[in-house]
């Protein structure tokens, strides 16, 4: 299959970047990845610049690809990383753009790469539960209803990506954050700390320049995860609750 | 090369209480006067770097990654082994212990494996104590499942993610510690070479892969957490960046490389679909609980759709080779058996460089048999994930699958404190060699990443650091401008190349040799082959490859060409010891020692022992030593699956 592509060259974060169209010849069994790495073979064969891209385990857990493709963060099918989407899904002769994340938070870095370290800084303000190694209870001293354990595993599954945040007209990364309350709020191990974690981890969301929730919902629609908008929703409700408690 | 494993006295069950005991502390108020630094943050680099910290050491934890939380642990599937015995069914610590020294074909040191069963249950506390939503049962307890390799069930679980959940634990811990201010992390940085001052390890240099800067960093000890280096076969279900770079810098540096040709070659993966193929996807092995493994019978039906090949014409050739067993053979066997008949021009699907190296696993039997629904309550996320890669729904056409390589046994030689021959220098998780033997069982390559981390190494390098280690000094000192000098001439060298290949297809053709040569199979002949093309690929390099871009800059294929060149000595390095090993045990399948079943033939007379390489130069072959295993608490026995 032959394909018109444009795609995001930028040097580095202080230079502009623009569209660059590219003519490739791919195969309908490649992953999107690979038809990249072919065109990246020929670019290098013809002496030109590749394309730099984010991209590790190419089997949609990592959480380092990142393109945003034809607009869509992840591309075309739902609950599916970049790497995991595969050129059947685009008819012969098709136009495709690709973009990087498109956020204030997200520096570019080169091309298709940016700087999600922000995601990083968010979790070090409270993401956890504060037990020493060694100084665990036995593993069935707490009871976990089985109900519980999975829904906690749903916000847990999060691949700390970046497409909500890319997807969102407000660049909010509520969804990663609210995952990550949600799945400590859950759990028997996660109260003591629940309050404070909840507030210290808006207050480094904020300080991050992600913008606020305005209930749009496509950061649920491009999650390849499949995680749920409730999620925000619990985090409003922790952030409340420590408004209430006082520990906000 | 000295090779002590410093082995406790004393019988197997107290060995690892009493070292504890005899191990020599640091004060607490001198912790955090000591730096350390920990290369890789997957499950055993972010365990050990957190506890480090917890303890109050002064950590510096690098990663090539742009987080921490995206290592290569995190894909690991299905669960991880704990003695806890939660299931009334007869398991101890005893059993985990005997199970891996028996599944890793005897070839792993007893003392390190019976101290990895007894920390195995207190890795699930600590895991679940981080809020890791593992199953339960609808009482609330752990859930467990069976894996191969073992008749009790003992594997926790997280859905099918559970190296996920397990190292966005051990990330959280480690971001706990970074918030505390104890630990300083780098991300996006690659180490490039260790920097030794006096024969110890005491620093590293590193590339800052955002900037290109190459740079020193001192310390009082290092940590090497790198994982393993499947990626020499170029397709492999590893990680793209996953790579052997640090682990063959330390040997070029004096460090023991053991057993080196130990690899796992997982059967069910999803096959190559053409020659762009840029990795492998694992199929968890469950699958064949419920699929048939076939084939077609004869030459003049290859090539055509399944469903135009009668049931006459199929060869189930694992329920025929292995009546009771059949389609559930152990890995290594199912492997070598699927290689054969492939071999053998009875391979499925596509086509790739002439071959078709495939085979069936047919659900057809299991879904008239059991119902579509039960099929899929079982296999769905599976069945999902085959159908996003192969574009064919599994519930209709039969699944292709075929053996990939999956994990690598062999690592940096340590003793049973985890220090490797280079004093400081400590090495955990895929990155050692220890514990798992000439093969790996499943669910168990989790436990050894955290047991290291969490509950050996903090220990033991408390040991090192009031007994051997001597003397504070920074980058000043000149060994560490010596080595960054070495590495910006590398570099220089690696971008004056003015081939047009790309180094993505040097890769490849160094894997083409190294599967068909040092694969599922090894034969002297095939090895001998391989060790003529390895040099003279190696010399084509230099001429044929390009390396795009400069220095100065994020350069994601000078990144790449550096670990290609490494790979390409150290592919050398396997085949050696694949050649020297004359015996076949666990997934090293010499095909000259055999039954004529096809079964694999020790030779505990000769091999009994873990063999060590110590690098002698570029231009001299490397010394061989070897570490002799003793057994004194199992008896050694012949697998058998007949």
């Amino acid at each position: 299959m032959r394909l018109q592509l444009h795609i995001w060259r930028q040097k580095n974060s202080r230079e502009p970047g623009r569209l660059v169209p590219y003519a490739v010849q791919a195969d309908e069994h490649m992953s999107f990845l690979e038809m990249l790495d072919v065109l990246n073979a020929e670019l290098i064969r013809k002496g030109e610049d590749p394309i730099a891209f984010d991209h590790d385990c190419r089997e949609g857990i990592c959480g380092a690809c990142s393109l945003v493709i034809d607009g869509v963060p992840h591309g075309p099918r739902a609950a599916t990383t970049t790497c995991q989407i595969h050129m059947r899904e685009f008819p012969d002769g098709a136009e495709i753009t690709i973009e990087p994340w498109r956020a204030y938070a997200f520096p570019v870095v080169k091309d298709l790469m940016v700087d999600r370290s922000a995601l990083d800084r968010i979790i070090a303000a409270g993401g956890y539960v504060s037990v020493r190694t060694g100084a665990a209870p036995d593993a069935n001293a707490i009871p976990i209803g089985k109900n519980t354990a999975e829904k906690a595993f749903d916000y847990a599954a999060c691949i700390g990506c970046g497409a909500c945040v890319a997807a969102c007209p407000n660049a909010s990364a509520m969804l990663f954050v609210g995952a990550k309350v949600s799945h400590l709020a859950l759990l028997p191990q996660g109260q003591v700390e629940r309050t404070a974690r909840a507030s210290r981890m808006i207050a480094a969301m904020d300080a991050e320049s992600f913008g606020g929730c305005s209930n749009h919902g496509e950061c649920e629609a491009v999650c390849p995860k499949s995680i749920s908008l409730d999620a925000i929703a619990k985090l409003n409700r922790e952030f409340m609750r420590a408004v209430a408690t006082g520990e906000s | 090369m000295q090779l002590d494993a410093k082995l406790p006295s004393g019988p197997l069950r107290e060995k690892w209480d009493k070292h504890r005991f005899e191990l020599k502390l640091v004060n607490p108020a001198n912790k955090r006067k000591y730096r350390i630094i920990v290369v890789g943050s997957g499950l055993a680099g972010s365990s050990a770097a957190a506890s480090l910290a917890e303890l109050g050491y002064d950590v510096d934890c690098f990663c090539i990654q742009d987080s921490p939380r995206r290592a290569h642990s995190i894909a690991a599937q299905g669960g991880i082994n704990a003695a806890k015995n939660h299931q009334n069914d007869g398991d101890s610590i005893w059993r985990l212990f005997y199970d891996t020294v028996k599944g890793g074909d005897f070839r792993a040191r007893e003392a390190n494996v019976y101290r990895l069963a007894q920390i195995s249950v207190d890795i699930i506390d600590q895991c679940v104590a981080q809020g890791v939503p593992f199953a339960r049962e609808y009482g609330g307890m752990l859930d467990n499942r069976s894996f191969g390799g073992a008749q009790v069930s003992r594997t926790f679980y997280a859905r099918g993610q559970t190296g996920q959940q397990l190292l966005l634990g051990a990330y959280s811990a480690l971001m706990r510690m970074v918030d505390a201010g104890k630990v300083r992390m780098h991300v996006r940085h690659e180490m490039l070479d260790l920097v030794l001052v006096d024969g110890h390890a005491r620093g590293i240099v590193t590339r800052d892969l955002l900037t290109g800067e190459i740079g020193p960093w001192a310390a009082d000890a290092v940590v090497l957490c790198t994982g393993g280096y499947g990626n020499v076969f170029y397709l492999s279900t590893n990680a793209k960046a996953s790579n052997v770079t640090a682990a063959f810098r330390c040997y070029k540096r004096g460090a023991g490389f053991a057993n080196p040709c130990f690899t796992q070659i997982h059967p069910t993966c999803i096959p190559q679909s053409g020659n762009y193929q840029s990795k492998l996807t694992l199929m968890s092995e469950s699958l064949r609980n419920d699929g048939r493994v076939w084939v077609p019978r004869r030459l003049e039906l290859v090539g055509r759709k399944p469903s135009e090949i009668p049931e006459t014409d199929r060869y189930y050739y694992l329920e025929e080779r292995y009546p009771s067993f059949g389609n559930l053979v152990p890995r290594d066997v199912a492997s070598r058996a699927a290689k054969k008949v492939c071999d053998d021009g009875l391979g499925v699907g596509i086509a790739v460089g002439g071959r078709r190296n495939a085979v069936y696993l047919d659900f057809a039997d299991s879904i008239t048999r059991l119902g579509r629904k039960v099929i899929s309550d079982r296999y769905a996320n599976l069945f999902d994930m085959y159908e996003r890669i192969a574009g064919e729904s599994p519930y209709e056409v039969p699944m292709r699958i075929y053996p990939a390589v999956h994990y690598t046994m062999g690592g940096l030689w340590v003793d049973y404190n985890l220090m490797s021959t280079i004093p400081g220098l400590h090495v955990l998780g895929e990155a050692n060699f220890s514990d798992h033997g000439a093969n790996r069982l499943g669910a168990s390559a989790l436990m050894q990443g955290l047991a290291d981390g969490y509950f050996v190494l903090p220990y033991t390098i408390g040991h090192y650091l009031s007994t051997m280690h001597k003397g504070k000094f920074g980058v000043e000192r000149p060994e560490f401008a010596e080595v960054v000098r070495q590495q910006q001439a590398q570099t220089r060298r690696l971008l004056a190349l003015k081939g047009q290949r790309p180094v993505d297809d040097i890769h490849r053709e160094l894997g083409r040799i190294m599967w068909d040569y040092c694969g599922m199979g090894r034969n002297g002949d095939g090895l001998r082959k391989a060790l003529a093309a390895i040099p003279e690929l190696r010399e084509r390099f230099w001429t044929e490859a390009s390396v795009p871009g400069s220095g100065e800059e994020t350069n994601p294929w000078l990144e790449h060409a550096g670990r290609v060149v490494d790979f390409l000595q150290f592919a050398e390095l396997m085949c050696i010891d694949a050649l020297e090993r004359d015996e076949s045990c666990g997934g090293h399948f010499r095909e000259e020692h055999q039954t004529p079943e096809g079964e694999a033939v020790r030779d505990d007379e000769r091999f009994c022992h873990v063999t060590v390489w110590e690098d002698r130069g570029d231009d001299a072959a490397p010394a061989q030593h070897r570490e002799p295993l003793t057994f004194e608490n199992v008896k050694l026995a012949t697998r058998s699956y007949k």
